[in-house]
């Protein structure tokens, strides 16, 4: 297992497994519900959809046969702050998914880990072993009757676009991992047909924060859009590189001071399909409003080339682009031909507009987040780069 | 029935023929004949019986299981962790995800090739070795990282390769020595 570095303290160790429960059954599901709406939780997956709006959802959509599904798909580059909460706190990430059973009134829950991380099942199963035999999983949970669920652990097989939520069920049900068309959302036709919900590894464990701490507690934290605390991958050219818990509504710049990232040039947030905010920016705050993030931060010194990260980008897209829709599989590999060509110094500002172009079109066209996210880091390094990339023009 | 549990039964997988694997086979296929969404487990567990995923074994499969061979086979292309030819005893992979490519993952595979003496998806003579990349294995705080079967090593520099190999190296060659003895 890695040993990984995680600065200060973070909320869930204070967090006692069970507590977050208990509180829970005492009340009717509804409660629980209301708590995490008066929290303003968001998903903490990155793309921020309200958690309670999702849970509610799920609830009014009929059938017997609902599922809990907890994304431990973490493939965006940069985040790994799901592997720490699942290696730490994975009490917490089960009691969130018990509690979102309850909630919608479903019997079963899968966790759908990233093959990446094979490593990390046997400790999973262990804790799993450990809570069905304190009564927090399997019949009766606590005594209560009527109250039965348990949670399986599924192995992905190495594709990043198993994280989008439609792609994940695919996945689970045996076929290629390709992202269906929504509407319908996994709330009505989830896994095997079934209303699902799909979550976040960190959102089931800040919803365990919650009802033990309070929603009040929680949206005290962060901005009014943005509420509460969230951990962050940093990685890149920064002395402290780990994970971190800041709340909501940081600045870029504070976030750099904390991390040790002071001359940076610019920051990547949000991972390969996140946007880069240049030197000029690092006013911004990471807040779903402004920079939205699942949490990934990468630091790019002031010698990095940013048409090779530009690149390291594209081909990432490139590999694991699923094939289905046109704009994502045609258009990234004509980007990348384009930063080669930037880089060789052998594009016109006319072709670099198509480029730019294309991207835009990508964005509008694509099928699902991949290819529409696909373009983002290309299009902002050629929005804010424009010396560092044009200064090649004719070399 | 838990992977581990098939993995446990076949401590000397990759000694045994291939019709000892394939009876092995139909033990998982029993267990998995009415999952709903089993192929993707009983691939899994496949490639850990057999090392690769043979045409043979996918044919069964897709029998056992109901699904066109086209369907089966659809599915082996997409996941990249599946392979259809045989590796080495070990797979290294070099991470190039953003992180660790701007701290020299770049690097780390062109060393990681000259030392293997192969390319990237291709198996060293000895098959001792298979060289592959990855796009971020979630250990960017520590770029950067390659992984070697499910174990992580970070903050690699290509000086350290050589010595990394080596540590597998050995552990075959006890690994060889202990069922050479036992048998």
């Amino acid at each position: 297992m890695i040993v990984e570095t995680t600065h200060g303290s973070l909320t869930f160790c204070s967090i006692e497994p069970g507590s977050g429960l208990d509180s829970t059954l005492e009340r009717p599901p509804a409660n629980a519900l209301g708590r995490i709406e008066a929290s303003g939780l968001r998903g903490r997956g990155g793309a921020g959809f309200p958690t309670s709006l999702k849970w509610d959802l799920a609830i009014k959509s009929p059938g017997e046969n609902k599922y809990v599904i907890c994304n431990a798909d973490e493939g965006e580059p940069g985040t790994f702050k799901d592997r720490v909460i699942l290696s730490d706190f994975a009490d917490l990430v089960f009691e969130g998914m018990t509690i979102g059973a309850f909630v919608i009134g479903a019997k079963r829950g899968i966790v759908y880990l990233r093959g990446e991380y094979a490593y990390l099942r046997s400790h999973l199963e262990t804790v799993l072993r450990r809570r069905r035999a304190q009564n927090l999983l399997g019949k009766k949970i606590r005594g209560r009757d009527g109250f039965d669920f348990d949670i399986e652990i599924r192995m992905g097989a190495g594709a990043y676009v198993c994280g989008e939520e439609t792609a994940l069920i695919e996945s689970l049900e045996g076929q290629r991992g390709e992202p269906r068309n929504r509407p319908p959302f996994p709330i009505d036709t989830g896994y095997l047909g079934n209303p699902t919900i799909v979550n976040n590894v960190e959102t089931f464990a800040w919803v365990v924060c919650i009802l033990a701490k309070g929603a009040k507690w929680f949206n005290s934290i962060g901005t009014k859009k943005s509420t509460g605390l969230k951990l962050f991958s940093v990685s890149g050219d920064c002395s402290q590189p780990g994970v971190y818990e800041f709340p909501m509504g940081i600045t870029v710049a504070e976030l750099l001071k904390e991390v040790g990232g002071e001359g940076a040039k610019a920051v990547q947030v949000g991972g390969a399909a996140g946007q880069c905010v240049p030197a000029a920016q690092f006013e911004r705050t990471i807040a779903y409003e402004d920079v939205p993030t699942g949490g990934s931060v990468i630091v790019f010194g002031p010698d990095r080339d940013m048409l090779r990260v530009a690149e390291n980008f594209l081909e990432f897209f490139a590999d694991e682009s699923c094939g289905q829709c046109t704009p994502c599989r045609e258009g990234t590999p004509k980007l990348i031909e384009g930063v080669k060509m930037l880089q060789q110094g052998r594009c016109s500002m006319h072709y670099i507009h198509e480029l730019c172009s294309l991207g835009e079109t990508m964005q509008l066209a694509s099928k699902c987040g991949l290819g529409q996210m696909a373009p983002n880091a290309f299009l902002s390094i050629v929005e804010h780069f424009q010396d560092e990339i044009l200064g090649r023009i004719g070399k | 029935m838990p992977f581990s549990t098939y993995l446990a039964k076949c401590p000397d997988c990759h000694e045994a023929t291939e019709e000892e694997l394939l009876v092995q086979l139909d033990d998982v296929l029993a267990d998995y004949a009415s999952v709903p969404g089993a192929l993707i487990p009983v691939l899994q567990i496949t490639q850990a019986i057999f090392g690769y995923l043979p045409e043979t074994a996918l044919k069964k499969i897709a029998l056992s299981l109901g699904k066109p061979y086209s369907e089966v086979a659809g599915v082996v292309g997409f996941y990249s962790f599946f392979t259809t030819v045989p590796r080495g005893k070990h797979l290294v992979r070099v991470c190039l995800g953003t992180a660790c490519y701007v701290r020299g993952g770049k690097e780390v595979l062109a060393a990681s090739k000259d030392l293997l003496r192969i390319e990237v998806g291709e198996t060293s003579s000895d098959r001792m070795f298979s060289l592959d990349v990855g796009r971020c294995f979630g250990a960017c705080g520590l770029a950067p990282v390659i992984m070697i079967d499910d174990d992580v090593h970070q903050r690699v520099r290509p000086a350290q390769l050589p010595k990394i190999f080596d540590q597998y190296r050995d552990n075959s060659a006890t690994d060889d020595n202990g069922n050479g003895e036992s048998d």
